[in-house]
């Protein structure tokens, strides 16, 4: 924390464990995103990515720690912070009966956004939903459901954006599309972005510090250059494979 | 904005999400009418038979089957009206996106219960209007207390809809049927079409718990005896607020937990 600016983000010893007994899905976790930043959160399947995402949101409650959000106590005043975030994963849809346009009045509602009309209309123009946006949510193409899903996210100008595998199951033009967008928004807004992937191109291109986690705890954290250079590879998914696998610590000690 | 204005912005969004459902799907808007409508139809055959076996009694006795079939129908679409437009929610995997957003749940049981009104009125009016045009019977003949016996009867209906939703809340899709049966296991005990004095003695303190039983009560006096049985609206309104208190609480609990265990992402899986 620099003093000046609180962080989008400030992560104090969160765990999470589900039944009593059995291992924590995220044990205590610590991290400060700070404003303007896109970072990245990479594990394997059950690393506990998801349940951090949902903590952070307040849809999960912690069994330890807090959670600080533009300066918000999620623990206490988890609303004030809410109306100034925003989130999108592949996995929770909008409501297919609506139309592209009816979904986004629902969350312009929702966020309390003004002058709606006028900030759906820019949405619709950025993310080129013209074509489709009288029709059913339910009718849509992946592509254009991904695109719309970011529309909503979108819709209140958050100043943090939570992002769950966001272009899960695209191809890569769109793909490529949707990186693009993220990364206009954050560096017109100076939104602070956190993103969950397991693709590590996208994590390379986007992030400017990434958080590997592993049995829901950080096993190590750097920019992807440090990472890199750190365990002697390539690429991100060659580091992500030796943490993964468990042969970081041997052969960067090597 | 302020935040009254923020908070209406809210209720309306989620209100909005269910009516655009409706404007474009007619058969939607039947649906709603279809049951309430049926009933009154068969519940004004049997009436009409009965004035005919009963002779000066039975314009009494058909008023109070009548009015009994409308008003339970009041309670019985306000339940569901909540309960299914909160299901609405999770069949169409929102219930994320809704959670997430700075829709308060007190609002979101505001939306709900708005939701309910607009789906109870639709569906219980064209009932009304049709038991006046076939068989002569016009529920505003009970008079300005009808507005008492809809509103006490509309506020069983959320409190039995909130408990509801807090169960589905705690066990998921396998509670979604008590959104449709729930108030069907309750009927015969709320004095719908009898008196309370019909019950077996160890029945009637239970029945005299429900809101719904001093209003079905209190129907009878105006319509039979051509009062205002002020004494049984009270206890409506006073059991409405013990219902109302106790369906709350469980579903701010069953909220909380579910928070806690981490339902509310797969809610219905």
């Amino acid at each position: 924390m620099d003093g000046m600016e609180s962080p989008a983000l400030l992560v104090e010893g969160l765990s999470k464990t589900y039944t009593p007994g059995t291992p924590p899905a995220v044990d205590d976790l610590s991290f400060t995103l700070p404003m303007g930043r896109t970072w990245g959160l990479l594990g394997g399947n059950g690393a506990g990515k998801s349940t951090t995402i949902a903590m952070l949101l307040g849809l999960l409650v912690p069994s330890a720690g807090r959670v600080v959000a533009l300066g918000h106590d999620m623990a206490r005043d988890r609303f004030a912070a809410l109306a100034r975030m925003n989130f999108s994963s592949p996995y929770i849809a909008l409501p297919h009966r609506l139309t592209v346009l009816e979904n986004l009045r629902v969350y312009a509602h929702l966020y309390g956004v003004p002058d709606a009309t006028r900030r759906i209309a820019e949405l619709v123009e950025d993310f080129a939903l013209g074509d489709f946006a009288t029709r059913h949510a339910g009718q849509l193409s992946a592509g254009q459901k991904t695109r719309v899903a970011l529309a909503k996210a979108l819709v209140n100008r958050p100043a943090l954006l939570l992002l769950d595998e966001p272009t899960a199951s695209l191809d890569p033009d769109t793909g490529d599309w949707v990186r693009g967008t993220l990364e206009r928004y954050s560096a017109a807004t100076g939104a602070a972005i956190l993103l969950a992937s397991h693709n590590m191109a996208e994590v390379e291109r986007l992030c400017c510090n990434v958080l590997m986690l592993k049995g829901g705890r950080v096993v190590d954290e750097g920019s992807p250059a440090a990472l890199l250079a750190k365990y002697g590879r390539d690429d991100l998914e060659q580091v992500f494979l030796d943490i993964a696998r468990g042969r970081a610590r041997a052969e960067s000690a090597a | 904005m302020t935040a009254q204005g923020g908070t209406a912005r809210r209720i309306w969004g989620l209100m909005y999400r269910h009516l655009a459902l409706y404007r474009r799907s007619w058969p939607r808007v039947l649906e709603l009418m279809y049951w309430p409508v049926l009933q009154m139809v068969v519940w004004g055959f049997i009436t009409a038979y009965l004035a005919g076996v009963q002779g000066n009694t039975a314009s009494v006795a058909a008023g109070v089957l009548l009015g009994g079939v409308l008003l339970w129908e009041i309670t019985l679409r306000s339940q569901m009206g909540f309960a299914i437009s909160f299901l609405e929610e999770i069949w169409s995997r929102n219930l994320g996106h809704i959670f997430v957003s700075p829709l308060r749940p007190w609002e979101l049981v505001a939306g709900l219960a708005a939701m309910s009104l607009l789906r109870t009125l639709a569906a219980v009016v064209p009932a009304m209007v049709l038991a006046f045009f076939l068989y002569g019977f016009g529920v505003w003949k009970l008079g300005p207390v009808l507005v008492a016996f809809v509103a006490a009867l509309m506020a069983m209906g959320w409190s039995v809809a909130l408990a509801v939703t807090a169960l589905i809340l705690r066990h998921g899709a396998g509670a979604e049927a008590l959104a449709w049966g729930v108030m069907f296991g309750i009927a015969p005990f709320a004095a719908v079409f009898y008196p309370v004095a019909i019950l077996p003695a160890w029945l009637q303190p239970l029945a005299l718990c429900i809101p719904a039983t001093h209003v079905f009560e209190g129907m009878r006096a105006v319509l039979v005896d051509g009062r205002i049985a002020w004494d049984h609206l009270a206890w409506a309104v006073l059991l409405d607020g013990v219902w109302l208190a106790a369906a709350a609480w469980i579903f701010l609990r069953q909220f909380h937990q579910a928070r806690v265990r981490g339902a509310l992402l797969n809610i219905g899986e």
